[in-house]
């Protein structure tokens, strides 16, 4: 039933340990909505020959004045049983489908992180351990995969239809999107949000290996360019993008703080922010303060960090990412001398990128 | 007393016309030929998407095509048609009024339109746009054609369209005739009022987020550009919170045209007047609060996913009222069958199946999938299309004898309208498959798999252009040769039939007095 439903409403295969949850509601949605609208047509199309002008005995001059307000309206019942029924209809729905929304977007724990950046026109995906590809992304079977998406220049949307996964990639931001293939397999990536004339080709294609495959594959690529390819992981060549950067001149990787908040034991803890609020350091926090610093400003630390925005690479980011996740269980120190006098902080200028396309 | 269109035959009697039935006409000539050049540009699009590698255009005129065809489609011919014509033209005389309320005005609109107009379509002309019609930013502010001047003649249009949507406010509060209380307002007359007001307070926020998109464009300003510290976001917000309202100014005239319709042939009243008029000031009020459900892949947060998937459903309950009050409306009806009818019976089938998509695309996981595929593509094309193409088309006929004073042959109207109905399924029945299957919209090259489905769709389009074309022949020669009509040919309770055909200037010889509802059938047409 499933398969051939899904073949005849020209579905792609189901290559997502969730797609097929969605095509069922697919289906339920869809079949209705055929239904529904068939029934219209058809009722429409009965009255029109059943209650057709010619089909009236009386045929006279003035067919009006005899002919008059025949239906009185419409019953209460019949009315309250097509609303409330409809009604019902659309809030089911829309329990079912927010249920799955939720689950489909938000990542189950302890997922592989892949760093992917798109721009114009292809993909690029740096894997933990620093290697990294372009347009193919290469990912294990049967293990949860979270891709940390950004966008170097306009705004991209990644999309595995066999996966039913889509997230738009923003400039300036960090979006995620996650999956588990249950199986090996091949499956296209399209870009869905109009980002140029090459938009169409911004294609790619991901391929699902098994386990040690996977294993093997990622070996065999490049590593990600961050300067040094002598790297062992993804966080060694963060660190190094730290140093490299500059960010070391404000943060410690040891758990006191400096002119801004320590990374040691930063990633997952709940920071409190200006103004009373709070949020957890998360990929999203720590990717949205290297763009936009002073939007979700540390408590007790000035806003004297500049933007990042387009001097990171997303390899880069997600080096710096992996490297204060990999200083999480770092004792930090609370901040406890107040911030310092504006006066007392040094200029602090971005590198200028040397590779800055 | 002369007809409207017998009084003064020289060009300048037209172009100083302060007439609304005169501007109507001249509206009905600018937008007609906005739709031409929009179906135009459809058909290059279907064209160039016969094969999956590019023919016959490269990457960018192809971006520019699509561009050109939706911002000539929802600008110049969708948001402005039903309301500047028909509107223009029936509003006044079915509120018993010799005219609009602010003439000048009126006319005035006309004139911003066609400077609009030639802003936009100069500067598609020389340059072009590529950035779809939507100008998402950063895309819009740094692509290499003439975003800027194109969003200003958008902006010169919109201003159009608040001063037609002003006026119709105002005539519709002040230019009532004696005894024309609000509940004896034809439904049309309700229809182009709540499309009014979504008009005046949309319209606004749509012209002042495009000049803002067309100085960041110009100057580098920096509002939604990250790289300058803007948020591109915040500009989805404001074009959604214009442009799906946008939808249903696009839509609730034809609805308005509908009840007129159902109502005229089935010689009945509506089987719930008041369901009929109170969902069109509903579907203007939650029409405001939907335009998130534009943006679930977007990175909103989880609480405005519910809040908008959850009002996006009760929009769809309005639409569904309608539809099942027209229904109700044939049953008992006396009802006579013409090209209006055909357009009609079309019109529901699409209507609900492209609503009923709308509720599928706006439940969240779903559109998950769905989302800047061709299945939106073809919901969308299915409600502006199957619902506002349609019921202009049934506009078109049902009021072309009080427009002109003639009749439009009969025969050739089935035709034309089995031809646009079938080609218009045969056109976007695929788009939904390929949707699914997957085929992102925009795109200028496509995988292989893809191809049967296309080939298809261009055929429906051929058959629907076709179908556009045999229409648009008959109806300019029956203008001139068609066959003379009467003053109420299909027997209709309307206000606007008690005029003498082709209508006078200011309407009606005698200041009317209502003394019946639009539709009591069961009243003589004259009290």
């Amino acid at each position: 039933m499933n398969d051939w439903l899904r073949r005849l409403l020209f579905l792609p295969e189901q290559a997502s340990t969730i797609a097929r949850d969605m095509d069922s509601l697919h289906y339920f949605v869809i079949i209705v909505t055929m239904v529904g609208a068939t029934a219209v047509a058809a009722f429409t199309l009965i009255f029109i020959v059943r209650f057709a002008a010619h089909k009236h005995r009386e045929k006279s001059a003035a067919p009006d004045v005899r002919h008059g307000y025949t239906h009185g309206g419409i019953p209460v019942w019949l009315e309250l049983f097509v609303f409330g029924g409809l009604l019902s209809l659309f809030i089911l729905w829309w329990v079912i489908g927010f249920r799955q929304y939720a689950r489909f977007v938000e990542p189950p724990p302890n997922t592989l992180q892949i760093y992917v950046t798109g721009k114009q026109w292809m993909w690029t995906f740096a894997y933990p351990n620093g290697a990294a590809s372009n347009g193919i992304l290469y990912v294990p079977a049967g293990r949860p995969v979270t891709l940390v998406m950004t966008s170097r220049d306009v705004i991209h949307s990644f999309f595995v239809p066999d996966f039913r996964v889509k997230r738009d990639v923003v400039p300036g931001r960090a979006t995620t999107v996650w999956f588990e293939a249950p199986a090996a397999g091949r499956h296209h990536i399209f870009c869905t949000e109009l980002c140029g004339v090459g938009h169409s080709t911004m294609r790619g294609e991901v391929v699902v290996l098994a386990a040690e495959e996977y294993e093997r594959q990622l070996e065999g690529l490049e590593r990600v360019d961050l300067g040094d390819p002598r790297a062992s992981s993804l966080a060694a060549a963060g660190e190094r993008v730290a140093a490299r950067r500059g960010c070391m001149r404000c943060h410690t990787a040891d758990g006191t703080p400096h002119i801004g908040p320590t990374f040691a034991g930063l990633y997952g803890a709940t920071i409190p922010l200006e103004g009373g609020q709070s949020v957890i350091a998360d990929v999203q926090y720590l990717t949205s303060s290297m763009m936009d610093p002073a939007a979700q400003l540390h408590r007790g630390f000035l806003a004297v960090m500049p933007s990042y925005q387009g001097l990171l690479s997303a390899a880069e980011v997600g080096g710096l990412v992996e490297y204060i996740r990999s200083l999480r269980d770092v004792q930090r120190a609370e901040p406890q001398s107040p911030a310092p006098q504006r006066t007392d902080v040094p200029i602090v200028t971005p590198l200028q990128p040397e590779e800055r396309r | 007393m002369t007809s409207y269109l017998a009084s003064g035959r020289s060009l300048r009697s037209w172009l100083v016309t302060k007439d609304h039935k005169r501007i109507g006409i001249l509206f009905l000539i600018a937008t007609t030929l906005a739709l031409v050049l929009g179906g135009v540009f459809a058909l290059l699009i279907r064209i160039e998407l016969l094969t999956p590698e590019p023919s016959v255009f490269d990457a960018l005129d192809y971006n520019r095509s699509f561009t050109h065809h939706g911002v000539v489609m929802v600008f110049l011919f969708m948001v402005p048609v039903i309301p500047t014509v028909f509107g223009n033209f029936f509003l006044p005389m079915m509120l018993g009024a010799p005219d609009v309320a602010l003439p000048r005005l009126n006319l005035a609109s006309f004139y911003v339109y066609c400077l609009g107009a030639t802003i936009l379509l100069l500067s598609l002309w020389f340059g072009g746009v590529d950035t779809g019609w939507t100008f998402y930013a950063p895309y819009a502010t740094t692509s290499p054609t003439a975003v800027a001047t194109a969003v200003f003649g958008v902006f010169v249009v919109g201003i159009s369209s608040i001063l037609t949507g002003l006026n119709f406010i105002v005539t519709v509060h002040t230019m009532r005739a004696k005894g024309m209380r609000w509940f004896r307002m034809p439904l049309f007359v309700w229809a182009i009022y709540a499309t009014a007001i979504i008009q005046v307070l949309a319209t606004p926020v749509l012209g002042l987020s495009l000049l803002l998109v067309g100085a960041d464009h110009a100057f580098g300003m920096g509002v939604f550009d990250p790289a300058l510290g803007g948020d591109p976001i915040l500009f989805q917000h404001l074009f959604w919170f214009y442009s799906h309202p946008a939808v249903y100014i696009m839509i609730l005239p034809a609805m308005g045209v509908v009840s007129e319709v159902v109502c005229t042939f089935s010689h009945n009243r509506p089987a719930s007047y008041r369901a009929i008029a109170i969902s069109s000031i509903g579907i203007a009020f939650i029409g405001f609060l939907t335009w998130g459900h534009h943006m679930f892949v977007s990175g909103m947060s989880m609480l405005d996913v519910g809040a908008f998937g959850i009002l996006s459903m009760f929009v769809a309950i309005f639409s569904a009222i309608k539809v099942f009050t027209w229904t109700a409306t044939l049953y008992r009806g006396r009802i006579t069958f013409n090209a209006p009818m055909l357009y009609f019976f079309g019109f529901m089938f699409l209507f609900v199946f492209g609503g009923m998509t709308g509720v599928a695309v706006a439940t969240s996981s779903l559109d998950i999938h769905w989302h800047d595929t061709y299945f939106v593509v073809a919901h969308f094309h299915f409600i502006m299309v199957g619902g506002t193409l349609t019921m202009f088309l049934a506009a078109c006929h049902y009021w072309f004898p009080k427009m002109f004073g003639r009749r439009y042959p009969e025969k050739w109207a089935l035709i034309g309208a089995v031809a646009v109905i079938l080609g218009f399924v045969f056109t976007f029945t695929p788009q939904f498959l390929l949707g699914n299957a997957g085929m992102p919209r925009r795109y200028h090259t496509y995988v292989p798999e893809y191809q049967w489905l296309n080939v298809m769709s261009t055929a429906g389009a051929t058959i629907l252009a076709l179908g556009l074309v045999v229409t648009l022949v008959y109806l300019v020669h029956s203008i001139f040769r068609g066959e003379k009509a009467g003053d109420n040919p299909w027997d209709s309770r309307g206000y606007e039939w008690l005029a003498p055909t082709p209508p006078p200037t200011h309407n009606f010889h005698t200041p009317l007095v209502i003394a019946r509802g639009p539709y009591d059938f069961h009243c003589p047409e004259r009290p």
